[in-house]
């Protein structure tokens, strides 16, 4: 018998039609745990690297998390992972909800479509029985619409969906992948799942999920439990209300909206709005949320509540969670009423909440300058308002301009010619971030901008607080009880760190220490990716319940091993490196790794370069970012290494193709 | 004539303003009541249910009672704060017409014992895991009519009733006369 996962995955070749079920290898559990690790292991093995994401040859892989399905409060997410066609790059991209854990229910760890259909279908998971079905249908439907057709005609309320919409249908850049309250929105992977033909993915699962040490696994699950209870009353005092809690930002829970409206961009990511929060906008802005929001609501096996149900008078109801309440209100400087009605349309669409205003700001901008014409916006209303509703049709249908824009930013920035590229300019490795402009770099920051794989900031930050404390009492208060850290250097850190002179940005944390913080933060995530375990209770927020400590414990007792932490950490770095070998095959090299240029006003260059080095050092990459043979020797990748050298990306001595300079690459 | 006597009643009183269809509360039970104890997890083995409608927002946890053995007449529907429930989602039985609180693999009814163990749980576990505090444990004394002290039926009788429950009373008084008859020969 196997503990915690189910030991089969289903493989689905849609060009042929057929469903074969899989036992996997108990060793690539131990070397990668599950989830993105064991995906990565999959991708990295079977799509080679010049493959186009839209290829039948590409692999969409639907993965649980190596803890779903277990008693493991908050572990009920799903990763779903594929070549991105907006980046090239491997695209990977998490949701919460309840498909993850009903996936192990049925009795499988991951789903690995490859293929293409030659038409719209659906496919229908009860346990053994696996068919793939017709879904003209639902050709067109909206995915929240998709999700209850399904619910219905399965007639089955405990059905857990997974739809995309029109934008996945018509393979927009941003198509999302959407499952009620949650969805994989980033990097376009909902685009490779209407390419491939799918609709949506239906589960039901009445399996058992075993656990190899039950009484121990149980206690550990009690005091997490018992964690959440002290530290939700408990808030970490001195930092913005959605740090001090647990969960994703309380968005749906929360009104004052002082701190995101006043410190995150409008428009096209341009305009700070300093003094935009009043009284009669906290009260106007207070109405619209509580006469929409009818209910907060959590994820599987999970007491936060990041969601919310949302129901605007006259148009169907939805479910929203976390900062997409106002990308749409603040790209088209309008208010919440309007980002909760064009929200209920996009999430029906099926579109990522982030790069969706954006593009959307950005063709208002072209327009403004001249450089897209009123014949580009024939047909669209004058009104702000109207005009994004407008684009937001064109794009998921890839009309007129729409086609364009529905390759996100960069890519229509590209088309458009005309000096288009400055107004695509809060992009990472061609995606859209947050809309955040800062004055003073952050060498934290610019790291996890720069290097993060998945190339979105919330999937790599938390742990270590974002700003300083002001006065050493505050310091202290909260370093006393932070058991979190991997190591006690962390808090000498944070006690040392000043808003101003020697001991603050950009110049501390020092360009070491800076390494070690992102490394840890880096940690974290690719832990809570591989086990399914949401970033809110984890990764993500001050002081969470699990931690690198806990962590080791909770997996031995789960899968009947003994791992301890220089054991995960190694797994870790595992998953990181075949992560960015991945990659590094499809050419991502240091010249990608850049913040977007206006981030901060105020750069350092040398201190940056500093920076790269260090963190490339670090990992054991050469200079160009590139995993050395050594590394990968150490972490069982030799495969890895043998595959670059032999496609020439790295050479013997640890240099790679595109940098002179030798490498000092050390195994850290 | 039976008596009156007192009774503590174990309930768990449902708040579903308060629940926030995480369904905590069917993961600890499946868990606890898995042999050996906690030992795995499936929802579908769960004595407490979440009746759920997101959009609707309907979100019922019901524990489970008394197995009915036959479908009820009751279809009824009631309207509560503007949401539709059925009857049914109300009912705390297992019965034929529905597949929540049976064993997936043998479709035995499940019943919720509150946890009972030994030694005894302060609350039942689904009450401890909801931090929503939707779930509230309470012990309330009664007044109960006793029924006369009765011969408790043996394990064997329990055992045959079912079986008369199941196949009629005929063929169970065949059954045993052929195998009495063939143990004899």
């Amino acid at each position: 018998m196997r503990y915690a996962e189910t030991g089969f995955n289903l493989e689905i070749d849609l060009t042929r039609g057929s469903i074969e079920r899989v036992a996997t290898d108990p060793r690539l559990t131990e070397l990668h745990l599950g989830g993105l690790g064991t995906s990565s292991k999959i991708l990295w093995d079977r799509v080679p690297p010049e493959t186009d994401p839209f290829s039948p040859d590409n692999l969409l892989i639907f993965s649980t998390g190596l803890l779903n399905g277990t008693p493991a409060t908050g572990a009920n997410r799903t990763i779903v992972s594929s070549y991105s066609p907006q980046t090239l790059l491997m695209g990977y991209s998490m949701m919460g909800g309840f498909w993850g854990p009903e996936l192990k229910y049925a009795g499988y760890d991951k789903i690995i479509f490859r293929g293409k259909s030659p038409s719209l279908v659906y496919i229908w998971i009860h346990n053994d029985k696996v068919e793939i079905r017709d879904a003209s249908h639902l050709h067109g439907k909206g995915a929240v619409e998709t999700a209850e057709t399904l619910r219905k005609e399965l007639k089955d309320p405990n059905v857990q969906v997974a739809a995309i919409g029109l934008a996945g249908e018509n393979r927009v850049y941003l198509a999302s992948i959407e499952h009620g309250r949650s969805s994989a929105s980033r990097l376009g992977l909902g685009a490779v799942m209407g390419d491939k033909g799918i609709k949506a993915i239906a589960v039901r699962g009445t399996k058992d999920i075993n656990v190899a040490r039950p009484a121990e696994f149980m206690k550990l699950c009690n005091e997490v439990l018992q964690y959440i209870k002290i530290r939700e009353e408990k808030p970490v005092p001195g930092v913005m209300p959605i740090l001090a809690g647990l969960g994703s930002p309380q968005e749906m829970k929360l009104v004052d909206e002082e701190w995101h409206t006043q410190n995150f961009m409008w428009g096209n990511s341009r305009e700070r709005k300093r003094n935009f929060w009043n009284a009669e906008i906290e009260e106007k802005w207070r109405q619209t949320q509580e006469n929409v929001r009818k209910r907060l609501i959590s994820c599987y096996n999970c007491p936060m509540k990041c969601g919310a149900t949302i129901s605007v008078p006259g148009i169907s109801t939805y479910m929203m969670k976390c900062f997409s309440k106002l990308t749409y209100t603040m790209a088209a400087y309008s208010d919440l009423d309007f980002g909760f009605r064009i929200a209920q349309r996009a999430t029906e669409y099926g579109v990522d909440g982030f790069s969706t205003p954006q593009v959307m700001a950005f063709a208002v901008e072209l327009l403004e300058a001249g450089i897209l014409s009123e014949r580009d916006f024939e047909g669209c209303p004058t009104d702000n308002e109207g005009r994004f509703f407008w684009l937001l049709d064109r794009i998921v249908r890839r009309e007129g301009i729409g086609d364009v824009l529905a390759n996100g930013t960069h890519w229509a920035a590209e088309q458009i010619g005309n000096g288009a590229h400055a107004y695509a300019h809060n992009n990472i490795k061609k995606h859209e971030q947050l809309p955040l402009k800062l004055g003073m770099l952050n060498p934290v920051y610019f790291l996890m901008y720069c290097t993060g794989e998945k190339i979105n900031i919330t999937q790599i930050e938390g742990q270590f607080p974002q700003s300083p404390f002001p006065t050493i009492e505050e310091r202290e208060d909260f370093v006393k009880d932070w058991i979190q850290v991997p190591d006690e250097k962390f808090k000498q850190y944070l006690m040392d760190w000043e808003f101003r002179g020697e001991r603050s940005n950009p110049y501390y944390p020092t360009v070491d220490m800076s390494v070690d913080i992102v490394d840890w933060q880096e940690m974290m995530h690719y832990i809570d990716d591989a086990l399914g375990m949401c970033a809110g209770l984890s990764s993500f927020p001050l002081k969470p319940p699990y931690h690198i400590h806990n962590y080791p414990e909770f997996i031995s007792a789960a899968l009947g091993i003994d791992l301890d932490e220089e054991g995960l950490k190694k797994i870790y770095r595992r998953n990181r490196n075949l992560l960015r070998a991945i990659n590094v095959r499809r050419g991502l090299r240091r010249a990608d790794e850049k913040p977007p240029e206006n981030h901060w006003k105020k750069r350092f260059p040398e201190l940056e370069e500093k920076l790269l080095d260090a963190y490339y050092k670090f990992k054991g990459w050469n200079r160009d970012g590139i995993p050395t043979k050594e590394a990968l020797h150490d972490l069982d990748l030799d495969y890895v290494a043998e595959d670059l050298l032999k496609r020439g990306i790295l050479t013997d001595d640890g240099e790679s193709d595109s940098t002179g300079s030798s490498s000092e690459a050390v195994n850290q | 004539m039976a008596e009156k006597k007192k009774k503590i009643v174990k309930t768990i009183k449902i708040d579903v303003d308060k629940c926030n269809g995480c369904r905590a509360c069917e993961v600890a039970c499946s868990a606890f009541h898995a042999a050996p104890k906690y030992s795995s997890n499936n929802p579908a083995r769960s004595r407490i249910r979440l009746i759920r409608d997101p959009l609707s927002d309907v979100y019922l946890p019901v524990y489970a009672g008394e197995e009915a053995k036959a479908e009820c007449m009751g279809r009824g529907k009631y309207v509560i704060d503007g949401k539709e429930y059925s009857e049914c989602d109300f009912c705390r039985s297992a019965c034929p017409s529905r597949d929540i609180f049976k064993e997936p693999d043998s479709g035995l009814p499940l019943k919720c014992d509150m946890c009972e163990d030994n030694p005894p749980n302060e609350k039942p576990l689904c009450v401890q895991w909801c931090l929503a505090e939707a779930l509230i444990y309470e012990e309330r004394e009664e007044e109960v009519e006793e029924p006369e002290e009765q011969v408790k039926a043996e394990e064997v009788e329990i055992g045959l009733e079912a079986m008369i429950d199941k196949f009629g009373l005929q063929k169970v008084m065949d059954t045993f006369s052929r195998m009495s008859a063939s143990k004899k020969g």
